[in-house]
């Protein structure tokens, strides 16, 4: 019997095979649940979401911290052959709302706390869409399992079958900074993701002892490892909250008594486990590989890392959100103490194909930067409802085949491996989260006081990227900073979130009126070197 | 405000709110909730007072009800002190 290649088919698989072997972990409250719990609960939420009119090709929103329940949730709406959109709980409720109307869901499975702020940012956008909302998690008790039992003892809905799509059928949807100040759904389908998990298995061997962490949110896209590798070969997931994943002293603990042994993260939290987790107070015995993804690893925090936890394998995996990984390196046992250039990103991974080239799309030769663009099974369907955007984001070739542009400028060197050399264009990355600086600057130019902005990213030495907004106030009144950063928090992540403001009663503008970023980008690397020549030592 | 609070409003001001009127920082506004202090700046904040007061602050006692103002920081810093004595 030929398994169907769908990314829920695997849980109920284990779900018969190993039923009480435990799928995913919540330690924060104490929880816990096992392949047939998992595979029974996602299977009433997808009689539910049935019954609230879902059906293969939609779309259903995920609006929700991470919990058991939102795992059920996740593989609930897979189960129906729809698309899951899931979306940052912690985020400004307007930008949740227009990413949720952009996406047209059917339904939203929402917390409940979450509810009144969502209702009211839709007003703007017409209705909101029906909503199946949950308490928050307490303790051991899932809090969907009570809502479905609820409305079943009311109504029950009747037992579908589940579907299991064509491999072009979207999986998901997840949302990512945009430049226009509208974020974009990059458009995966089972397809993409089936053949990234596949990959996986082949390079990392994974095993139903794994216990992988899930750090990264749900709306991110490093959760597909986390989630869908761990469930496909019956391993346990260890759910870890929010608020410990962000705080090195709580979670250098956790990962040791929860004996992780596959972890996935940025870069910046392993720099803080090294730098504040006190690693040496603890037992990291059942570790055996550490992914980090997401922007570079500065290679000295990556060699204090290293120093404290010696044993386990480690990866740079690359990848934007439009293919997931798409390049991975390994780290050497040992790294050259001499050595201060990040590691490269590696060589392609065996399920894509990659090139350099050039702004024409033209190959470039061996050695010389270009952009780099891939092709394959994992790349994206397209970015929903901006046909712009999706006619630049890829290059077609003479073939007929998409590639992707991924806007990071590499160089192959001779034993085939890139090395990042940059972006094309305004992305950055901080703490792993990709930011349009355009997104920062639309998001502030709504302010009452400001009548210009430019806002420039930069990084100083060795430190993480800072963020600097340049304000025009031209009649001198300058908002102070303590409400400007009030301001940003009620409708920016809290990642986009400037580092630093200027005032000024103009922006530098070039000779052809544009903003001038180049000049403001060196006047903010002058201050920052003159504050380093005059910092006492 | 206390000499504590004041130390900590200083270097508050100096590290993530360079140019801010001090005025506008006052005792009781909030400073996680209103994005002066993201995750990070959290645990800068932590290292400067575990080095200027010589206390180790526990994981537990890293959130939003102990550090969010200047007065619950003042008040933990305290409370560290009078228990190291």
């Amino acid at each position: 019997m030929s398994s169907p290649a769908t990314l829920h088919f695997p849980l109920d698989r284990w779900a018969a095979e190993r039923p009480d072997a435990t799928a995913v972990e919540d330690p924060a409250r104490g929880a816990a649940i096992t392949y047939r719990g998992l595979a029974e609960l996602s299977d009433r939420a997808r009689d539910h979401l049935w019954q609230m009119g879902v059906r293969p090709g939609d779309r259903v929103g995920i609006y929700m911290r991470k919990s058991i329940d939102a795992v059920a949730a996740i593989f609930g709406v897979l189960k129906t052959g729809a698309a899951y959109v899931p979306v940052d709980p912690d985020a400004p409720p307007p930008r949740c709302a227009l990413i949720l109307h952009d996406g047209a869901v059917r339904v939203v499975v929402a917390e409940r706390r979450l509810a009144a702020a969502l209702h009211a940012s839709f007003e703007p956008l017409g209705a909101a869409p029906p909503m199946l909302l949950l308490d928050e998690p307490a303790g051991d008790a899932l809090p969907l399992a009570a809502r479905l039992a609820a409305d079943a003892a009311r109504e029950p809905a009747p037992a579908v079958e589940t579907v299991h799509p064509a491999p072009d059928a979207l999986a998901y949807i997840l949302y990512t900074s945009g430049s226009t100040g509208r974020p974009k759904g990059v458009m995966l389908t089972q397809r993409s993701a089936t053949s990234f998990v596949d990959w996986c298995s082949a390079t990392f061997a994974p095993t139903v002892r794994d216990r992988f962490s899930s750090h990264a949110p749900l709306h991110f896209d490093l959760s597909i490892l986390d989630v869908f590798v761990s469930i496909t070969h019956g391993a346990t997931l260890v759910l870890v909250g929010e608020e410990v994943g962000k705080d090195p002293l709580r979670l250098a603990p956790l990962i040791a008594e929860r004996r992780i042994s596959v972890w996935y993260s940025t870069p910046s939290i392993l720099g803080l486990l090294a730098q504040y987790g006190r690693l040496e107070r603890h037992d990291y015995g059942a570790l055996r590989l550490v992914l980090f993804a997401g922007e570079v690893f500065p290679v000295a925090r990556l060699r204090e890392l290293k120093a404290l936890w010696p044993a386990p394998r480690y990866f740079n995996l690359y990848g934007p959100t439009e293919t997931n990984v798409c390049t991975f390196y390994e780290i050497p046992p040992t790294i050259d103490p001499e050595r201060t250039t990040p590691f490269p990103i590696g060589r392609t991974c065996a399920h894509l194909r990659s090139r350099v080239v050039d702004e024409e799309g033209r190959t470039v030769a061996r050695g010389s930067e270009g952009e780099l663009v891939i092709a394959g099974p994992g790349v994206m369907a397209g970015y929903r409802n901006l046909p712009e955007q999706n006619a630049r984001a890829f290059l077609v070739d003479d073939a007929g085949e998409r590639w992707y542009r991924t806007g990071d400028l590499v160089v192959e060197e001779a034993d085939g491996v890139y090395v990042f050399h940059g972006r094309r264009d305004r992305m950055v990355k901080r703490r792993g989260y990709r930011v349009e600086l355009g997104e920062i600057e639309a998001g502030l130019a709504v302010h009452p006081a400001v009548s210009e902005v430019a806002v420039v990213a930069v990084r100083p030495d060795g430190a993480d990227v800072r963020i600097d907004a340049y304000l025009g106030v031209p009649d001198g009144r300058r908002p102070s900073l303590i409400e400007l950063k009030q301001f940003c928090v009620d409708r920016l992540p809290r990642y986009m979130v400037p580092d630093r403001f200027h005032f000024v009663e103009a922006l530098p503008r070039t000779s052809t009126d544009k903003i001038d970023y180049q000049t403001i980008a060196q006047t903010i690397a002058q201050t920052i070197a003159r504050s380093h020549a005059t910092a006492p030592a | 405000m206390d000499a504590i609070g004041q130390t900590v409003k200083d270097y508050i001001l100096e590290t993530f709110l360079p140019g801010e009127d001090p005025r506008e920082l006052t005792d009781s506004t909030p400073l996680i909730t209103s994005g002066i202090l993201d995750s990070l700046a959290t645990l800068e904040l932590v290292g400067f007072l575990e080095r200027q007061y010589g206390i180790e602050l526990q994981a537990h006692e890293v959130d939003q009800s102990r550090l969010g103002t200047l007065d619950s920081i003042a008040r933990l810093v305290r409370a560290k002190l009078e228990t190291q004595a």
